[in-house]
């Protein structure tokens, strides 16, 4: 069982408690009626799929209701971190330096 | 090869079953090929095999990372079915079937395909209706599939408890009598030893790490663990890790990995005669010839290559399992594992070229492929023998997710398997 931390709640609870949402960062388009078919198909179906870091949504369902972003590491499951729904998408290489 | 038969296992059985030989020799790879298919589960062998029997294409070598049919191969719970909703996929999954019926005489090897008849469960209302129209459709395609009652059902299967009490009554049910099981593990290695008798390298421990592509863009081979592999034509089969080698060629895929975990409980007596799928309830179950009932579980509801999967389904599968068939209750569970499989976004496989000269596809079957093993390897051989695809899988190109012309049996049936 996961355990994951609501940046909302500011708790860390049970995966039961939680819905996963696809890959984060993906963004709407602003103006759909100007896409291409490759842009359609890369916004509707393409998604990154890594072994590895992963970007991703989650909603807090049994809780607050609220939307979030997590990053995992698909390999191992760990969660890096969770970070509130708009925030960019978190510089992982600056945050690896600040830590050294 | 030596050939199986009565008499060879006569002949053994005399001298203490101490002269059988290595069926397939554990191959070092050379540097060059014709065609590399990365991935030694039953469909890159079945590729292997039928490229090398039916277009005569020998110089051919089968690389996986781990060990054949280590994969999702040796993994699944081995239910075998076609009754699918779509044209397209019908005589997709029904070609696959039509080929399971002679595997074993095909390749000398038993396989152990088992036409014990798949019968799924309706137990509400739109149950009943969707079945109905899939066993229409079914009709109209030629696919076998008829509707029981539940006193039929029970009969069918009599640890079925039909009883109106109960929470997620039977109300009916769908069942193809051609369907069944097969033994996962002699399927793969049935395709291996056939190929290799015909001149196949089947390299094992050998991860591909990179496709490699030349000035024009065409591929000229992969990047291995243990150096480089000239070929003209390669073939990725790696189902759960397609999306990982495919990046390395330049190309983003519509897929995603989800763990997929199964169980099977202590070896019974004979007490399950078919195999049961609950998709409402999501209980599927059949008991293999060891005596073990075999359970699926559901996928992960995140993104993993963990190839193990999360506790929180296991749980709810064996709920699932005890509310359908209460008699289960005191079984004892022995093993539960996890496959990763890739799931494309209509949950139809994607077969076929792409936009790559000389870079083929099989994946995307998702938590389903099983099945389909001996049609997907036919397919997949056809298609890069010819460097085109054959008219059952031309539907199932990449290129779908352009033009929107998806063969979306996930509305259809909105289930696995
Ligand atoms: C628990 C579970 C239950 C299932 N139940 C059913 C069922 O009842 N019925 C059904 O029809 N289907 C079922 N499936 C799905 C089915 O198992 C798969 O769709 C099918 O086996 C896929 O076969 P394959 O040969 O394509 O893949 P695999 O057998 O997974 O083969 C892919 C191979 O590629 C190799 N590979 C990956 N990356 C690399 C690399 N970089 N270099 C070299 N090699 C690599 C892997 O090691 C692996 O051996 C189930 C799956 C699971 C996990
Ligand atoms: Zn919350």
């Amino acid at each position: 069982m996961l355990l994951i931390h609501c940046p909302y709640c500011e708790e860390t609870l049970p995966e039961a408690e939680f819905a996963y949402a696809g890959e984060a960062h993906i963004a709407r388009p602003a103006d759909p009626m100007a896409l291409s078919d490759e842009e359609w198909r890369d916004f509707l179906f393409i998604r990154s799929n890594p072994r590895g870091t992963h970007f991703e949504r989650w909603r807090h369902l049994h809780g607050c209701g609220r939307f979030f972003n997590a990053v995992r590491d698909t390999v191992t499951d760990k969660f890096q971190m969770t970070y509130k729904a708009g925030l960019p998408r978190p510089d992982l290489s600056a945050m690896k330096e600040a830590a050294e | 090869m030596t050939h199986f038969s009565a008499m060879s296992l006569l002949k053994n059985a005399l001298t203490g079953h101490k002269n059988w030989r290595e069926q397939w020799p554990d191959s070092q790879p050379k540097a060059e090929y014709d065609v590399v298919i990365v991935g030694a589960g039953g469909h890159g062998l079945g590729a292997a095999y039928y490229l090398a029997r039916q277009h005569g294409i020998t110089r051919v070598a089968v690389i996986d990372k781990g060990w054949l049919g280590g994969g999702n191969t040796g993994r699944n719970t081995t239910i075998v079915r076609s009754n699918y909703l779509y044209d397209e996929s019908a005589r997709l999954y029904d070609h696959a079937l039509d080929l399971w019926d002679d595997l074993s005489q095909e390749l000398n090897y038993n396989v152990m395909y088992s036409k014990r008849g798949v019968m799924m469960l309706a137990h509400n209302v739109h149950d009943v209706q969707s079945f109905q129209r899939h066993i229409h459709s079914n009709r109209l395609n030629g696919v076998d599939n008829r509707w029981l009652t539940p006193e039929q059902a029970k009969a069918f299967c009599p640890p079925l408890d039909i009883s109106a009490r109960r929470r997620y009554p039977v109300m009916g049910a769908a069942l193809q009598m051609r369907a069944g099981t097969a033994r996962h593990d002699a399927v793969a290695w049935g395709y291996a030893r056939g190929a290799a008798a015909r001149g196949v390298d089947i390299v094992q421990n050998c991860a591909v790490t990179a496709i490699r592509r030349g000035p024009d863009g065409a591929v000229i081979g992969v990047e291995t663990s243990r150096g480089f592999i000239k070929a003209r034509k390669v073939a990725v089969s790696a189902a759960g890790n397609t999306s990982v080698v495919l990046q390395s060629a330049g190309l983003r895929m519509p897929l995603e990995s989800y763990p997929l975990q199964a169980l099977v409980s202590e070896p019974v007596k004979p007490i399950f005669p078919c195999v049961v799928m609950s998709n409402s309830v999501h209980a599927y179950i059949s008991q293999s010839d060891k005596g073990e009932l075999v359970i699926g579980s559901g996928t992960d509801q995140y993104v993993s290559y963990s190839q193990r999967g999360g506790l929180p389904l296991i749980e709810h599968t064996v709920a699932a399992i005890c509310e359908v068939f209460p008699i289960f209750r005191r079984m004892r569970m022995l093993r539960k594992w996890g496959g990763i499989v890739d799931v494309t976004p209509d949950r139809s496989p994607i077969l076929g070229k792409l936009p790559v000269p000389g870079l083929y596809v099989n994946c995307g079957w998702g938590t389903g492929g099983f099945k389909a093993t001996p049609g997907a390897g036919h397919l997949l051989a056809w298609t890069v023998a010819k460097d085109e695809p054959h008219p059952i899988n031309a539907p199932f190109t990449l290129e779908r997710f352009t033009t929107g012309r998806l063969i979306d049996e996930a509305a259809a049936a909105a289930v696995a398997h």
